[in-house]
């Protein structure tokens, strides 16, 4: 088992006719995901790669979502989420960027209300190996086994995952939480599943710059995982006060330091990587 | 965004927070005629004005003109003055800090507030600073009103005026996508007014098409980051010698600390996001060049960017721009053979792996 999702994950993606919607519903769909529904105000009726688009999320229920990917325009994000968490769908991930943090708050709330899970807004996604991919990770850097990962980036979790399977470690489940100031998953959140789920012995964090979330993963590990904990932290040459690219990326009052967060990684016995590509070697 | 002095208060205003009565100029000209003590603010975006020399006090028609023709055009710590605030000079009794920010960790709201105002909240003892992350969803209510009076010892009237002004200040916070919503001082004047005399307020950039009344240029900026900023990249100069084009902000940071590590000094970060377009990768070498780097690694996970749209993007810039220094290449990831045969043929050996590619550039930009 994964976590999260798996094969038989029912997915529908809201603003399917967009550009990334259409792109990546046809990625996810030659992954092996299944793209039941899109959705597209004023495009009900028509197809995009095959699956059926629906004016509106409700027009949907009657294919059973599990899950839905957001790929709307961020003015329109916090409609789209409200109108997936009224449908009851159970995990919302967003791919969008530039969402204001007031409306990720207001989202975040409303799901945590419905014991719904959020992934994002700004990150990849969720990808369980060779089995289900909701998002935009490219479909060939994965490997099935027993490693999960847990990422504040993108591509650097893409090379890091190729790294893993260049050399031969698989993985479990791959989760992006998303380069935001307010996510909906943080990584005490992810550790929490990736302790229980039975598919995964050994975890990757890729922390960054920015915020405490790292520090307080450190200090979880250190009396509630029992999983052998590997990191990389991304960021150590950023000049203070810059954002580096993701909004959440930057070190305020010298706070949220790469520095800060190794220190605590090593406090909590957990190793960190001096570069992406020595993972795969500290996980051995 | 950062908003100076005049637009916290401005928005401050239309909340029904008070502030001292005044107005902003940019010219000497523009002075009205004086009708009692007033203070002359330097609007500027960087803390410490006051001890810069930035605010000046004047009671009479030739102070204020003295003090104004003093002011504009000057430097305070690197940034010219252009306007300043010209205020009412309020009798200070007691200053007061208090302040609504986003907190990442808790992913919520917080309220601040401390009885020793006027000084860097950084420097006040924690035991004086009153603390509460609000439930967005209840949002502010008068209870954390009542709390905070009580913590400040606060009674009567004066505490009913603080009362007011948080719940507004809350309205601001939340109406106006701020990350910060500060005022530091609050004054209580010797005539028992509660009073914004400073405001600083930092609106979420990402919230800017719903506020599309400020437009401000943060002044941290050099012109190059501004220009590429506004073409659309996420672009950070540096003081190093090797220029960088990666896509993805994780990946893009992470090249920049393997040049670090490796003692090749970056001299910027620049990403390309997840485009995947020929002309994003050309405008993208012409900001990079304007940085005049010694040598430039480009450094890419294919994935939603293709390696050879970007292939085809560095052999146009070469010859739009007719670079000579050396240009390092890495591409892994969707479409890596078609992207390295492109450059092949125009004489650009690209790596697959990122290490060597990071070491080669090392080499060419003569570092270790």
């Amino acid at each position: 088992m994964s976590v999260l999702v798996d094969k038989e994950t029912r997915v529908i993606v809201q603003g399917i006719t967009g550009h990334q919607g259409k792109f990546h519903s046809g990625e996810m769909l030659k992954f092996g995901t299944k793209v039941v529904a899109g959705t597209s105000p004023g495009k009900g009726g028509t197809e995009v790669n095959g699956i059926p688009v629906f004016n509106t999320v409700r027009e949907t229920r009657h294919l059973n979502p599990d899950a839905t990917m957001i790929a709307v325009a961020a003015p329109f994000v916090k409609d789209a989420a409200f109108e997936a968490l009224d449908a009851e769908i159970p995990l919302i991930y967003i791919l969008t960027e530039h969402v204001p943090f007031h409306d990720t708050m207001e989202i975040l709330y409303h799901c945590r209300r419905k014991g719904v899970t959020l992934i994002g807004p700004n990150g990849p996604g969720v990808t369980a190996a060779m089995d289900c991919k909701i998002g935009i990770m490219p479909n060939h850097i994965f490997k099935k086994g027993d490693i999960a990962v847990a990422s504040r980036s993108g591509t650097l979790t893409y090379e890091i995952v190729g790294a893993l399977t260049r050399n031969g470690f698989g993985q479990s489940t791959v989760i992006g939480l998303g380069g935001d100031p307010v996510v909906g998953l943080t990584f005490i959140d992810v550790l929490k599943m990736f302790e229980n789920d039975e598919a995964t012995n050994k975890i990757v964090l890729v922390g960054e710059i920015g915020g405490t979330n790292e520090e307080r993963a450190a200090e979880y590990i250190k009396s509630h995982v029992s999983k052998k904990v590997v990191a990389y932290i991304t960021g150590r040459s950023a000049p203070p006060g810059k954002r580096m690219g993701h909004a959440g990326a930057i070190v305020e009052k010298g706070m949220g330091t790469a520095e800060s967060k190794i220190k605590a990684f090593n406090h909590a016995g957990v190793e960190v990587a001096e570069y992406p590509v020595d993972i795969p070697s500290l996980i051995k | 965004m950062n908003l100076y002095e005049y637009m916290g208060k401005e928005i401050f205003s239309s909340f029904g927070i008070p502030v001292p009565s005044g107005y902003v100029i940019h010219d000497v000209a523009d002075l009205k005629p004086l009708s009692g003590s007033v203070v002359v603010k330097s609007q500027v975006l960087i803390g410490g004005r006051g001890k810069s020399g930035g605010i000046k006090f004047a009671s009479d028609e030739a102070q204020l003109k003295e003090a104004v023709t003093g002011l504009l055009g000057t430097k305070i710590r690197g940034y010219t003055v252009s306007t300043l605030l010209i205020e009412e000079k309020i009798n200070i009794a007691k200053e007061y800090y208090v302040s609504i920010s986003l907190n990442r960790t808790e992913r919520k709201p917080l309220i601040m507030a401390s009885a020793s105002g006027g000084v860097e909240i950084e420097s006040v003892d924690p035991k004086e600073i009153y603390t509460r992350i609000i439930d967005p969803l209840t949002g502010y209510s008068d209870y954390i009103g009542r709390e905070i009076v009580s913590f400040l010892g606060l009674q009567g009237e004066v505490a009913s005026q603080f009362r007011s002004l948080l719940s507004k200040l809350y309205k601001v916070f939340k109406e106006e996508d701020c990350e910060l919503a500060e005022i530091n001082p609050l004054v209580l004047t010797a005539e028992g007014k509660v009073l914004a005399a400073d405001a600083k307020v930092v609106i979420d950039s990402d919230s800017l098409y719903r506020h599309q009344k400020y437009n401000v240029t943060d002044p941290e900026k050099t012109p190059l980051e501004l220009e590429a900023q506004g073409k659309g990249y996420s672009f950070v100069e540096m003081d190093g010698l090797i220029g960088v084009i990666a896509n993805g902000a994780g990946l893009t940071m992470a090249t920049l600390d393997a040049l670090t590590l490796h003692k090749g000094n970056p001299r910027n970060f620049l990403d390309l996001g997840g485009t995947d377009s020929i002309d994003i990768v050309v405008n993208a070498f012409e900001l990079v060049l304007k940085a005049n780097p010694k040598a430039i690694l480009v450094n890419i996970f294919g994935g939603v960017t293709k390696c050879d749209t970007v292939a085809s993007g560095i052999t146009a810039a070469k010859a739009k721009f007719n670079i000579s220094r050396p240009i390092v290449v890495r591409l892994s990831g969707v479409r890596e053979e078609e992207g390295r045969e492109i450059l092949k043929n125009n004489g650009i050996q690209a790596y697959s792996e990122m290490m060597p590619a990071i070491e080669a550039v090392v080499k060419a930009a003569g570092g270790a």
